[in-house]
Parts: structure tokens; sequence; C-alpha cells
């Protein structure tokens, strides 16, 4: 094998200018991808994060068909205790009870119809960055106080800032008329605007008495160690709760259906390019080695009348691929690395981006993720479509005929 | 021999270029792949942010709108501003605002005996709504309101289903009037509308302009005026005259600057498109240049021997450029030819419902129509030309610079 590898590694210098264009071919086409999949893979990690992070969670039990009709009486009854075993069964704090309503919210000057969200102080803290963000005030500490937490600039437009009172007027958990008034103990800030404009959080004792829910409530978040491990979560749930039939354990995807459409939208018309760019990558490679293959062909000749079999000159011809595409990947994986190491730390931001990233709770600037995964897809790939790319001037060794191949010009 | 004429040259390069034709062939392919992926996929992205830019625009809705100044920040009732009158109802007459509308549009809770919402509720006049934003044939139960007087409601499907009523079934609306009192009133539901975003459906609720200036003390005032032209991109060279009319004490902005999201999203396109065509070119770049060297080291001994004849080195250099020219024009017409012909039959939209609701995260539909573009597609074919030109002159000029003697010597 090391002849052959020798041999192939003499072939490829025999014509200098050729194997650089066609491993410069390869290194552009690696740096770009190198570059686009880490900054996609990080995107995505940030999207998902983001989003989940500020309210939804990781995973929900819920009534069964809340989800796709949110309704109040689609309630979970004793959720609090409910939401107590979870937290046994799982060993873990990260677990939170909440209920949804909506309320006409008056301040004395203004009014706003708003959809409130009843929580467990002690625990949203675990599975919500909002408690996190609070800038004025403080979070609440006593599930039956009459408080509110809202978002700032929900607080500009209602006019009110920490001490003031708020009028909540509804209907409850039964249709019957629900009112009640709160002071408002603390204000966040989220940095998303739309967050900052709509979300508000009572303590869930109040809710449930304030909307007639008893001991009721809508959903249980909870966030496990990372979202790799979902699924195995979900079962386990699904499996606990068996004796409640009524009740799902549904996942983020299933939570925010858009967050991973847009993801799987982005990374079809994503990979769409990359393909364009890696079939321009196999054409060039094909190119050169056919190239290569036909100038040879009476050397090939001359070989094969000394002995040498068609299989052994084949796999000259894929050995050279290889060395050209190893070069390839290793120049061009080296310098994508490089490259995304050095955004990943001064971060990459374009024209427009500022408000792309406010749609999709991104920050202002992005930090492409670097793993081993992220830098060596998109290199791999087109290894092997390089390698794929000379099969046809190598199987034509095989028709080569020795007496022929050593007559032509 | 020293000038030769034009005919010959083509000739010489035409038939250089079928002389290795497996070669010429791959090239060939690849340049039309590389184009056809250029006007491909510009096309599709085109067709999806004009669909952004339409949807969100006939939202919004219009493509100018008035405001009170602080009304963005604060969409309060209280920051209501006069009907269109005097200088500016004039200045709404130019032949470039195809239609306009003012509304009441106000935070509001809906409530039916099952269930509450909170929602943004519109008074309308509903002609010129029509005219603006609201798409008469999502009409799917009843009808849309008759006037600024109609005492009816239309909600979204999807919010018929949460609040579990129906046409002809009573809903009561709540909300503030500029003092502060909560106004609420009983509408019957006229109608049941379905938008092409689920989100609008759940956020969107109708009733009468003045049905609802009444209900909250607002006199003849509203919150917004939208004005719509004949086409977005156009909207700079009109919105002026209307900001200028309605004078300093209201907010008059285009677009662009009302929803910014959308307004970077065209320029964001644009720089897409360039951004995607370099970079595809690029990659090409590399086998065109590699195809004429190649092209160029087979035939040194010919170079030479022809500069020997006489041939001036500026013929070679033409010689040359004129192959990478024919190469990369045969490359363009056959992936400019493919490209149409497989845009056409997706013309008639493509079904991405599988990725509906993250489609509406970036706000678009559930159908993609390709936009081919001209402008996208002279770029491209321009930008391949020249910068396939400039690329090719290295090589070409490293031919034309041969030594006649060592090059004959060559094997």
């Amino acid at each position: 094998m090391s002849i052959t590898l020798r041999m192939a590694w003499r072939n490829l210098w025999r014509h200098k200018r050729r194997t650089w264009l066609t491993v410069g071919a390869m290194i552009f086409s690696n740096l770009i991808l190198v570059f686009a999949i880490s900054l996609q893979f990080g995107s995505y990690q940030m999207m998902i994060d983001n989003t989940l992070k500020a309210y939804t969670g990781h995973l929900q039990i819920q009534h069964d068909g809340y989800n796709d009709e949110p309704k109040m009486r689609s309630s979970i009854k004793g959720i609090i205790p409910l939401a107590d075993s979870v937290r046994q069964h799982l060993n873990s704090d990260h677990i939170a009870a909440r209920g949804v309503a909506f309320a006409m919210t008056s301040s004395k000057e203004r009014s706003y119809g708003l959809q409130l969200i009843g929580v467990e102080p002690d625990f949203e803290v675990n599975v919500s960055s909002l408690p996190g963000l609070i800038k004025q005030g403080k979070y609440f500490s006593d599930s039956n106080a009459a408080e509110i937490v809202i978002g700032s600039v929900l607080a500009r437009n209602l006019r009110v800032t920490i001490g003031d009172e708020l009028t909540l007027l509804g209907s409850g958990h039964d249709g019957s008329f629900a009112a009640g008034i709160v002071i408002v103990a603390g204000i966040f800030e989220s940095g998303t605007a739309d967050i900052d404009r709509s979300m508000a959080q009572l303590p869930i004792g109040y809710f449930q008495d304030l909307f007639g829910m008893e001991d009721r409530g809508h959903n249980i978040v909870i966030n496990g160690h990372d979202l790799s491990q979902v699924s195995l979560l979900q079962h386990d749930l699904q499996n606990m709760l068996r004796d409640r039939n009524e009740l799902v354990v549904l996942e983020w995807d299933v939570l925010q259906p858009g967050l991973k459409q847009a993801i799987q939208a982005d990374l079809a018309s994503a990979w769409f390019m990359y393909g364009v760019l890696i079939i321009l990558v196999a054409f060039s490679v094909l190119n050169t080695q056919l190239m290569s293959v036909l100038e040879r062909t009476r050397e090939f000749g001359v070989m094969m009348a000394l002995g040498v079999k068609p299989t052994r000159l084949g796999a000259l011809v894929m050995t050279e691929t290889a060395v050209m595409s190893g070069l390839g990947l290793a120049i061009g994986a080296f310098f994508g690395l490089m490259l995304t190491y050095y955004l990943s730390i001064v971060g990459f931001s374009y024209p427009g981006m500022e408000e792309m990233a406010a749609q999709f709770n991104l920050p202002d600037r992005m930090y492409p993720s670097l793993s081993v995964l992220s830098i060596m897809l998109g290199p791999s790939i087109i290894f092997i479509f390089s390698l794929l790319a000379s099969i046809y001037p190598a199987v034509r060794l095989f028709f080569l005929q020795p007496v022929i191949a050593m007559r032509a010009v | 021999m020293s000038r030769l004429p034009f005919s010959a040259v083509f000739t010489l390069a035409w038939r250089n270029l079928w002389r290795n034709h497996r070669r010429t062939t791959i090239m060939l392919a690849a340049i039309t792949v590389g184009v056809w992926a250029m006007i491909f996929m510009t096309a599709l992205m085109r067709g999806m942010v004009d669909d952004m830019l339409l949807n969100g625009i006939r939202s919004m809705p219009g493509e100018v709108q008035i405001h009170h100044p602080l009304y963005r920040d604060d969409p309060s009732i209280n920051n209501s501003i006069p009907t269109p009158s005097g200088e500016l109802l004039e200045a709404l007459q130019i032949p470039e605002v195809v239609a306009w509308t003012s509304r009441v549009r106000v935070s509001a809770v809906i409530q039916s005996e099952r269930d509450s919402r909170g929602i943004i509720l519109l008074g309308v006049e509903p002609a010129s709504e029509i005219l603006v934003s609201f798409d008469s044939d999502s009409i799917i139960e009843g009808r849309f309101l008759k006037g600024s007087y109609d005492r009816g409601l239309v909600i979204g499907a999807k919010m018929a289903e949460h609040l579990e009523t129906e046409l002809g079934k009573r809903v009561v609306v709540m909300s503030q009037d500029p003092d502060n009192n909560i106004a609420d009133r009983g509408f019957r539901v006229v109608g049941i509308y379905k938008a092409k975003l689920a989100s609008l459906e759940e956020t969107y609720v109708y009733a009468g302009r003045d049905t609802i200036q009444k209900l909250l003390n607002l006199d003849n005032k509203v919150s917004e005026i939208a004005i719509t032209g004949e086409d977005y991109r156009n909207v700079d060279k009109w919105y002026p005259k209307i900001k200028q009319a309605a004078g300093d004490s209201v907010d008059t902005l285009p677009w662009y600057e009302v929803n910014a999201y959308l307004g970077s999203m065209m320029s964001m396109m644009d720089g897409f498109v360039l951004v995607w065509v370099i970079v595809i070119f690029l990659a090409l770049s590399f086998g065109l240049v590699n195809t004429l060297v190649m092209a160029v080291f087979e035939r040194i001994r010919e170079i030479g021997l022809m500069q020997a004849l006489g041939m001036r080195p500026t013929m070679i250099l033409y010689q040359i450029l004129l192959e990478s020219f024919l190469l990369l024009f045969i490359g363009l017409l056959i992936g400019n030819v493919l490209a149409v012909a497989t845009i056409i039959p997706l013309q008639s939209g493509i079904d991405i419902s599988a990725v509906a609701k993250g489609m509406e995260m970036m706000g678009t539909s559930s159908m993609l129509y390709p936009a081919l573009k001209i402008n996208d597609m002279v770029l491209a074919n321009v930008i391949v030309i020249i910068l396939g030109l400039l690329t090719s002159i290295l090589p070409a000029w490293r031919a034309a610079s041969y030594d006649p003697i060592k090059a004959l010597n060559t094997n």
C-alpha cells in the first residue's frame, strides 16, 4: 500500500497548479461550510434556549387538549400537590406549576387586556429567566400575596411603578365574574419588547382565589439538565402519570411548533445551498481526475503490460483523490476553525441583523458554536463526495486495453 | 498575417474548446448547475420575502401610517388623532394613493359565556378597510361589516374556537375610554374570518368605527390612518407629500420604519442575493481557471508555433479569453433556461405547510411562490461574465507571454 501512496503523492505534484486549484476549491468550500454550519448550530441553540428559558420550559404537563385549545376549563386538579410529587419523583427543583387567565388590567390612567400567569414563587425562579430579570422592586415570596410582577414596557404603558395598584377584571373558572386589586411588586426587563409588553405574573395562591380555580392550574413546567434528555424525561413522567389519563406530558417542540419548524425550514434552505457548493467541488474533482487519467493512458497501458492489475490502478486513482481531498479537508477545516474560533470570541453581525434577531429571540451579535461536529461535518461530506466523483475515472481503467492504450497519444 | 479577422479567432477558440470535449462538458455542467442554483435559490428567497412583506404590510396595515406621536410606544386610546380633514384630506387624493382608511385600534378583552381573551379591537370603516387591509374572501361564515355604524362584530375562526362561540351568538367586549372608565358592550358575531396567518385570527376583532367611537366616547377621533399605494417599493416617492400635509403634530411613517423587521428584510435580501451569487461564482472560478490553465498547458508548443509564424501575443490573449467567454456564455445560457424552466412550473406555489408554524414566525404563509426578478437574473449573469473574464486574464496572459523558442522546445 505504501508504494501506491508514494506514487499517488508524486503523481499529484506532476501538475502542481492543477492540484492546488482543485484543493483550493475544496478549501474555499470547506471554509464556508465550517463557518456557516457553526453559525447555524450556534443560532439554533440560542433561539431554543432563549425562547424556552423565557417561558415555555423543556416540558409541560397539561390537560389533554389544552395545548391546541388553551381554555380556562382545561385545567389540572390539585396542581400544587401534583407538582410536589413530580419534584419528589425527579428529585429536582426545576419544576413549577402555573395558571393562565385573561383579564382587563387597569391602572388609574390606563387599561389593557392581558394574559396573567399565576406562578409558584419559590419554584418559578428555577424554570424561567424572568424572575432574575427584575429591575425594580422584587419578585414575590408569598404565594398568597395580592401582588403582581409586570414587564417594563407594560409598566410604562400603564403608567405605574412599584407600590401602585392595578385592578383586574375577568372571568373565572366557572365563567363567573372575577375582580381583584393587586399591588405592583416588581418590574422586569427582558429586552424583548413583546415579552416586556405582554407578560404579567401573580402568585398562584392568589391567582387561584381570584379566578375561582380552587386547587387547579393549567400547566406544570419541567426543565431537565439539557435538551437531549427531554424525550427520556417525557416517557418517565408519562409513566408516572399513567393513572391520570386526562393529563399529557408535552415536549418543547410540541409546545412551540413554530420554533422547531423555523429551524427545519432554515436547515432545508441551508442544505440546498451547501449541496450546490458540494456538487461544484465534486465537478472540480471529477474534471481534474478524469483529465489526469486520460493524459496517463499510455503510462497506464505500459503498467498493465508489465502486470499491474486494473484494481491496483483504480486504487491509485482513488488514493490520489483521497490525498488531495485530505489536504483540502485538513487545510479547510483548520482555517475554518481559526475563523470560527475568532468569531466565536468577538462575535459576528451584519446589517439588518438586529431586527432579524429580535424576531427570533436572538441577541444582536451572534457567536458561532464550535464543536467537532460543526467543524468536521461539512469538510467530511466534501471529502466523501470527492471520492464519489473520482469513481468514474477510476472505473474507466478496468476497460483499458493495454495494447491500444500504449499506442495512445 | 499580423491581424487576424475576428471570425478566424472565433473559429479557433470554438474548435479549441471542443478539442477536449469531456473537460469542456464537465465545466459546462458545473457552470450550468451554479447558475441554475444562483437564479433558482434567489427566486425562492425573493418569493418568500415578497410574501412576508405583502402580508406584513397588509396586516400592519398600509404602506404609510399616521399616528399620534406617542401612540407607537403607548398604544392607548388617549393617544388618538382627528380623522383627516383639510390639507391632509386633500393630500390623500393624490394619484399615488390607491386607498386609505382610518381606524380605531385599542387593546380590549372579549368574553363569551365560556372564556375570555385579550384582543386588539379594530373600529373600521368597512369599505376602505377592505381596500387597505381586510381580505373580504377571508370571511368563511356570515358577512363582513356593512358600514361604520354596523353594530355587529367580526372575529377570527381561531378566536371563535377559543371562545366556543359561533355566528349569531353574543359576546362582550371591554375596553377603556379616554377617562379610563371601563366601557363594555354586547356585540352579535356577524362574521367569522380565516386569516393566512393564524396569529392574526387570534388577535384582531373588527367592529364598526362609529360604533366603537360612540362606545369609547372618542367623538370623531381615530388611532391610526393607513394609506396604501401602488407598490411598497415606491413608497418613498410619495410619502413625503403626505407627511408634509399631515404636519408635525402627528407621526407619519413609511412601512419600513413602522416595522423595522420587515424593513431590514428587504435590504438583507439584496445583500443575500449578492453574497450567494459571489460565493457560487468563487466556487466555480477554481474550476474555470483550472480548465483554462490545462488547456493552455496542453497547447504550449502550438502557441509557440503560432507565435513563430507571426501571430501577435494579443491575438493569443484574445483567443483564450474568447474561449473562456464561450464557455461561460453557453453555461449561462443553459443555466438560465434551466432555471426558468424549473421555476415556471412552481409559479402556482410550493406547499410548505409542513413547516407552516415556523414560516409564521418569519411572517410568511404556508405557500411559497417563487419570484423570478429580471434584476436578479441580470445581476447573476453580469457577475459571472465579468468576474469570469477577469479570472481568465491570468492564464490567458501567461499563454500570450511565452517565449516562442522555449515553447516550441517543450514536450
